[in-house]
């Protein structure tokens, strides 16, 4: 048997064309700490407080929805003993679902060493945090008694002890969710130290004080950052499973129910895809709303979003692989109640629902094959609502229409957001939008040192003075 | 003891790694480097040896896997039993989820609060060493002298030969 020789191509034509570089503008390290530090050093413009008066008027919209609804009672929701859940566990499963995509972002794309999470990770991370504050406040708000929010967590106490149901799904959220918040926390923060103190050493006056206060005394040694750097890797390798479990424990809420249309084991997977679709567009829509109000084009380039909308299309495949795969189970199960429920689904009383969700979460994506689709990047950012607005649907229509026909005929009912329910929502986008634009104005956010370590070494910086890499 | 400390700064990452290639070469201790990244390639010049939070990473998680298994076994099981939907009182599938959950927490905030124990991180504490620069753009490489016989000027010689900006001794 005889070997053939490969056959060898020129060389300029085997290499891949080179990539554009990651950063933009042949920037030295000093260059990025002075672009990066500029937003937050210098007074807010105006497209910042235009932004940040509209959430707060949201938010205080949600206050005033919450405040009312506290002094009321559950009461002043649209729910009914049919449809025990609505609006607020759709929000809350819609938030929960925005904050996988910084953990994707910052801990499975730095195991994975793809450089181009540099420029977007830390407000992604941010994203996450803020999105898990709003998802944690809808179970609180919904529990009617809040002020006994704590029977949640398993305390010692006079009635018994009667202890918590550990066999509860909704136990699991508890503390999946628990999780997930500190740990998010626990990396961002770690990952903000050494730009705290880069803005701590540019500072002066109270300012200084505050970032040295936190700023935990960072001095950049060597010996710190090989820690750190192992620290990371460690933090990144923890919250990976998180991507997965967390959505994964969310979706337990529902399947391990015997509702039709939630009992089925594909939820966990379709509920971290979604996840993580969803998060991607909204790391898309802050993103590029980011980059331009914050001015920071040469950080967050096309290759980024190029990137991110790539994972959109991937993710976005794979979710209406999942709304496949649930029609074809329901019609393959041979069960009456299981069909009923997905024949309701896509054409009962809430199937503009359905048809709302397949328009904004399967079809509208795939636009991202074109190349010139994903060369306009007002196409881009409507596209990214357009997901956003989709995702909440799939929540919506998981949740309501599965719930408003169940076994019981006679019980059969409807539901329509109350005022205060719609307030609610408003109120979360508001939250949201005001802590990211707080976080903004006051927090780098792009991480300076990871971006200084894939500058393209040229003259000015990463080659020494000899000219050798 | 006193000892003299020899700083030199940079403004190239290759030139600080040349400098302190040769200290290794002439055997002088180096103290530490600052910079505004992780150095790749700078540990075993100054002899940081691997860092054991992986160790400390994984016994938080063991100690958070057993606390949980445990405590949901004792306060379903021999605490308080209660009998819900006829499930065994030691549902050990049902306390999975957050024994998972409880490992993961644990050890993560193992590895964050030695990271900051070691490297002595507490809030509010003021950076020792006031190199400007070096969470910006400049790079610190700091050498000790053991011996009367390394000269300063020698040393600051070393330092400007492989382009540093800066070069001056200090005491400890």
């Amino acid at each position: 048997m005889t070997i053939e020789a490969p056959v060898l191509l020129p060389a300029d034509e085997a290499a891949p064309p080179p990539r554009p570089a990651l950063i933009q503008g042949d920037k030295s390290p000093a260059d990025v700490t002075r672009d990066i530090c500029k937003p937050i050093e210098r007074r807010a413009g105006a497209l910042w407080w235009a932004g940040f008066l509209t959430a707060l008027a949201a938010l205080a919209f949600g206050i005033w929805s919450v405040t009312y609804q506290f002094m009321t009672g559950i009461g002043t929701w649209g729910l009914n003993r049919t449809v025990g859940w609505g609006f607020a566990i759709t929000n809350f499963v819609f938030w929960v679902g925005i904050g996988h995509a910084g953990t994707l972002i910052s801990a499975v794309l730095l195991l994975f060493r793809q450089k181009w999470r540099t420029s977007i990770n830390r407000s992604a991370e941010a994203m996450t945090i803020f999105a898990v504050i709003c998802a944690g406040l809808f179970p609180l708000i919904h529990m009617g008694r809040p002020w006994l929010a704590y029977w949640v967590f398993p305390y010692p106490n006079f009635r018994g002890p009667l202890w918590v149901n550990w066999r509860s799904a909704l136990l699991w959220d508890v503390f999946a969710i628990g999780t997930y918040f500190t740990i998010s926390l626990v990396f961002w923060y770690i990952g903000l130290i050494p730009d705290l103190a880069t803005v701590r050493d540019r500072a002066s006056g109270l300012r200084k004080k505050i970032f040295g206060f936190l700023s935990f005394g960072w001095d950049g040694s060597a010996r710190t950052w090989s820690r750190y750097e192992m620290a990371c890797m460690l933090l990144a390798a923890l919250a990976t499973p998180l991507v997965v479990s967390v959505h994964s424990v969310v979706s337990t809420d529902f399947a391990t129910s015997v509702v039709p249309g939630w009992h089925t084991t594909v939820l966990p997977p379709y509920f971290v895809i979604g996840a993580v679709f969803s998060g991607f567009g909204m790391v898309l829509t802050l993103m590029l709303i980011a980059r331009k109000v914050m001015g920071l084009e040469d950080y967050i380039t096309r290759r980024h979003i190029h990137a991110m909308c790539k994972v959109l299309v991937f993710t976005g495949s794979i979710v209406g692989l999942a709304y496949t795969t649930e029609l074809f189970v329901a019609w393959y199960s041979g069960s009456a109640y299981e069909r009923f429920a997905f024949n309701n689904r896509m054409f009962g009383a809430a199937g503009w629902a359905y048809w709302i969700m397949v328009a904004c979460n399967v079809v509208a994506p795939q636009l991202l094959w074109l190349r010139r689709v994903r060369n306009s990047l007002v196409a881009i950012f409507a596209i990214s609502i357009v997901v956003n607005i989709g995702m909440w649907f799939e929540r919506f229509v998981i949740i309501v229409t599965s719930l408003q026909r169940d076994y019981l005929p006679s019980t059969w009912a409807g539901y329509a957001p109350s005022l205060v329910e719609c307030g609610e929502m408003v109120g979360s986008f508001g939250l949201f939008f005001t802590l990211f634009l707080l976080f903004c104005r006051f927090f780098p956010m792009i991480s300076m040192f990871e971006i200084k370590t894939v500058l393209e070494p040229t003259e000015g910086h990463g080659a020494d003075s000899e000219g050798e890499a | 003891m006193q000892r003299r400390l020899h700083v030199g700064m940079f403004e190239r990452e290759g030139d600080l790694m040349r400098a302190a290639r040769e200290c290794r070469e002439r055997s002088l201790p180096i103290v530490d480097a600052y910079s505004p990244y992780p150095l790749h390639g700078i540990d075993p010049l100054i002899g940081i040896a691997r860092s054991r939070l992986t160790l400390v990473c994984f016994l938080g998680g063991l100690a958070g896997l057993t606390i949980a298994l445990f405590f949901q076994y004792w306060t379903s099981a021999l605490d308080w039993p209660t009998n819900v939907g006829g499930k065994p009182y030691d549902s050990l599938p049902a306390f999975l989820p957050i024994a998972f959950e409880m490992t993961v927490l644990l050890a993560g905030l193992a590895t964050a609060f030695a990271l900051l124990a070691r490297s002595r991180l507490w809030p509010g504490k003021r950076a020792p060493k006031e190199l400007r620069g070096t969470t910006d753009n400049r790079y610190a490489l700091v050498v000790a002298e053991e011996s009367a016989e390394l000269a300063p000027r020698e040393m600051h010689d070393m330092f400007t030969r492989h382009g540093a900006v800066e070069a001056w001794e200090e005491l400890e």
